[in-house]
């Protein structure tokens, strides 16, 4: 009875905690950058409450933060950096990503090239639970001596050199992260290119396992320099060397100890070598998703394919020669500004080929909108916009005026939140019958999407406005004490009740996730009518994935074909 | 439950089973890891102009090259190591590791004896710019070593296990692992010349 006890015990762990299954781990992922998504946004949520009304207690809740953090409930400016590093560190690195590559890549790639899993089933275990060690030591930093980082998401030195302990934890915390992402990036770059099944040449790959592959490229080669970059800073912190430290520097009035002889924009660079390519690593996996959703619900295939597959690559490779457009006004001269100008002016031309080949999809197609649709629909013209306002950035003059100012944050935004944010929500209504077998609601979809939607705009296009009247990011009090921010500051409380918002309009979500998993509509195996290799399998797919041989006979967007039987005409399927 | 594939046999159309793919790439993100080490270097040595101390002031030059013969001569018992395998003469492979192991060991005591011997004349890498790229850069070639140690005798003891059941498998692991190995051996011939010579 024990025996057999024990057992069904130790089967549970090796099934759901320590699995090796690519569905499980996808899952796995999946869950974790969930919550820490939900943690993300609700940190931000403090922020704007400090920046809607400043000096003022937070009710309710304000007291529990404790007399270090928010005494009598107003909100310390230590705290507030504390929460503006975190939140785009846990964003990025630990809520985007893992979500975007992590849980997506890992469920779909392996199903969607005909493999039975990935290539190394316990790197991709090892890639998890390191990813896990790395968010939870960034967690545990809130609570050491002096809290958590608070030198911004970029930590630059020499500030990031002489903050509190809380820094040090986030160098190890993203060492861990770093490991990850290396694991999973080679794992899947080994399992694109020797998994993919009889027939599935490169040109019949579905576009999201080519912005995967891109991406895993990405991760693989630009993470290892911050890696250099953050032994550097943890040398400076804990052996007192002076990478980024230069010689004369006074720290509050007193000349520093240390030997001098660094360069604050060696860590700059390193850090924009990684950060660069990745803003392509949050946005690539959003394409590739929006591509698969809007071939199945246009009934068409993609416009411009085989232009899509050579764009994508082509700014994967461009991605690493333009990092130095985050760094116009350290005053680097204008022969390299002027390089960096013009790379990221190139870079920009794929992206609207990839944009534009959207548009055509849509053009004369039969369309449904489902929910998983919508959110794909939204993405094209908020990724538009944060697009388009990227460009000002990219010129050196323009940016004078418009860097390190709200201007930035509402356009990188516009990419990441209702832009990627909802790439991923797509993603997750339109895989979650694979998953689960059965479907997600459509009234509570909509309930989530519109408000959704509307609250987003509400939120970052104020923020365009702020950043052109000179309203500087990541000041605790919201620019109350600047003059020239005056005439914008009263947009704060509108974008903080927007936020607020937009936090209520994720309750039909959060319900629709769990309960559909028990009481969803059930269906079939492929519900979509879809035409990739992911529908073929059983639902949920079976560990191992496949039930019968298959081959790839054709493209993987062949709806409407003229003279087939149905308007889909799925990859496995021969030719008549 | 299907098998993964290629996990042995090569696949045709790259030419590689899956572990030699995954252990090019690995290398290739190394590539990129000394390349950021290196050109930190190169920054730092171009910003302090004349201040920047000739590598042989503070680095002993003759137990450097000493220690850069040992590091090539493992690489060379690794190659044995693997060809012996692919011979299938299990003893040599057993003997050619176990002395690729044992060089690995003497490097790194000569090492920890550089190392000491700073120390003890007072020279941290809090001193200067050239001590703290010199502590980094070795130090994180160190560990490099040390993981390979740590997997070269795995494979070498309870690793080999693998032989009797699936020789081809192993001979594999063995031709992974010396990749590596090479490479370790490659940055240490980069970082000598940079940090000793130059
Ligand atoms: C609707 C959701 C979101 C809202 C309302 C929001 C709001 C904000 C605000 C107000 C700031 C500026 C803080 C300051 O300058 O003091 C900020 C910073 C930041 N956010 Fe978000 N955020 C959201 C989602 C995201 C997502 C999804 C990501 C990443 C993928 C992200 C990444 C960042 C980063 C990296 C920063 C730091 C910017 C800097 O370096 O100054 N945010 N966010
Ligand atoms: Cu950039």
């Amino acid at each position: 009875m024990s025996e057999s006890h024990h057992e069904h015990e130790s089967s549970f762990w090796k099934k759901y905690i320590f699995s090796v299954d690519h569905k499980i781990i996808g899952l796995q992922y999946g869950i974790t950058s969930l919550i820490f998504l939900l943690f993300g946004f609700t940190i931000m949520m403090l922020m704007r409450w400090q920046l809607a009304y400043p000096e003022q207690p937070l009710p309710v809740i304000g007291k529990i933060f404790g007399e270090n953090r928010m005494p009598g409930g107003i909100m310390l400016p230590e705290f507030y950096n504390q929460l503006g590093a975190m939140h785009g560190t846990i964003m990025v690195f630990l809520g985007v990503v893992p979500l975007a590559v992590g849980a997506f890549g890992n469920y779909i790639v392996p199903l969607q090239i005909g493999a039975p899993d990935m290539a190394f089933p316990k790197l991709n275990m090892a890639s998890y639970w390191s990813f896990f060690v790395g968010g939870v030591i960034m967690l545990v930093s809130f609570f050491v001596p002096g809290g958590a980082a608070s030198s911004g998401w970029t930590s630059y030195p020499p500030l990031s050199d002489i903050a509190t302990v809380g820094q040090t934890m986030w160098l190890f915390g993203m060492a861990f992260l770093i490991t990850s992402s290396l694991l999973g990036s080679v794992n899947f770059i080994v399992t694109i290119f020797q998994l993919r099944v009889k027939g599935l040449t490169f040109m019949r790959l579905p576009f999201f396992v080519w912005a995967q592959l891109v991406t895993s490229f990405l991760l693989l080669l630009a993470f290892p320099p911050l890696e250099a970059a953050s032994v550097m800073q943890l040398m400076d912190r804990l052996a007192g060397t002076s990478f980024f430290l230069p010689s004369g520097l006074l720290i509050s009035g007193q000349p520093l100890a240390n030997s001098g002889g660094g360069s604050v924009l060696l860590w700059q660079h390193l850090f924009w070598f990684l950060a660069h390519p990745e803003v392509y690593v949050l946005i690539l996996p959003a394409m590739g998703i929006v591509t698969e959703i809007l071939a199945n619900n246009t009934r068409k295939p993609i416009g411009a394919y085989k232009l899509m597959v050579y764009a994508i690559i082509f700014l994967g490779f461009m991605s690493f020669i333009v990092w130095a457009h985050h760094m116009f006004l350290t005053g680097m001269g204008t022969a390299i500004s002027s390089f960096f100008q013009a790379t990221t002016m190139i870079i920009s031309i794929p992206s609207v080929v990839i944009l534009a080949a959207f548009f055509l999809t849509l053009w004369g197609g039969a369309i449904r909108f489902t929910i998983p649709m919508l959110f794909a629909l939204a993405f094209l013209p908020m990724f538009g916009i944060g697009g388009l306002t990227g460009l000002p950035l990219g010129l050196a003059a323009a940016d004078i005026h418009l860097h390190d100012t709200y201007y930035v944050i509402g356009h990188f935004h516009y990419i990441v939140a209702p832009g990627t944010i909802f790439a991923l929500f797509a993603g997750i209504y339109y895989w979650f019958p694979k998953a689960t077998g059965r479907k997600m609601n459509t009234l509570l979809g909509h309930l989530h999407f519109w408000p959704s939607f509307v609250c987003m705009n509400l939120i970052f296009m104020p923020m365009f406005i702020q950043g052109l009247a000179g309203v500087s990011r990541r000041l605790y009090d919201g620019g109350l004490t600047y003059a020239h921010a005056q005439g914008a500051l009263h947009w704060n409380v509108f974008i903080s009740m927007a936020v607020w918002t937009l936090a209520l309009s994720q309750i039909p979500f959060i319900i629709n996730l769990l309960v559909s998993m028990k009481c969803g509509e059930k269906v079939g195996d492929n519900p979509w009518e879809a035409t990739t290799l992911e529908w073929a399998t059983p639902t949920p797919p079976p560990h191992g994935n496949f039930t019968r041989e298959l081959s790839v006979y054709r493209g993987p967007y062949e709806y409407s074909v003229p003279g087939a039987s149905r308007d889909f005409s799925p990859q496995y399927e021969e030719k008549p | 439950m299907q098998e993964i594939p290629y996990t042995v046999a090569v696949r045709q159309d790259t030419g590689l089973y899956n572990a030699k793919m995954g252990i090019w790439l690995f290398l290739a993100s190394e590539v990129m890891l000394f390349g950021g080490l290196f050109s930190a270097y190169v920054l730092l040595r171009v910003g302090a102009g004349e201040h920047w101390p000739l590598g042989a002031t503070y680095l002993n030059v003759a137990i450097g090259t000493f220690n850069t013969f040992v590091l090539m001569s493992s690489s060379i018992t690794m190659l044995m190591a693997w060809a012996s395998l692919k011979m299938k003469n299990f003893g040599h492979f057993k003997m050619y590791q176990g002395i690729t192991i044992a060089l690995a060991l003497l490097f790194l005591s000569v090492k920890g004896y550089e190392y000491s011997m700073k120390f003890k004349h007072h020279h941290f890498p809090s001193d200067n710019t050239f001590l703290a790229i010199y502590f980094t850069l070795t130090g994180i070639h160190a560990l490099h070593i040390i993981g390979g140690v740590v997997v070269n005798s795995y494979l070498w003891g309870p690793g080999s296990k693998m032989w009797q059941a699936e020789p081809e498998r192993f001979t594999n692991r063995i031709e992974v692992a010396g990749l590596y190995w090479h490479f370790v051996d490659l940055v240490w011939i980069f970082l000598f010349s940079v940090m000793y010579l130059l």
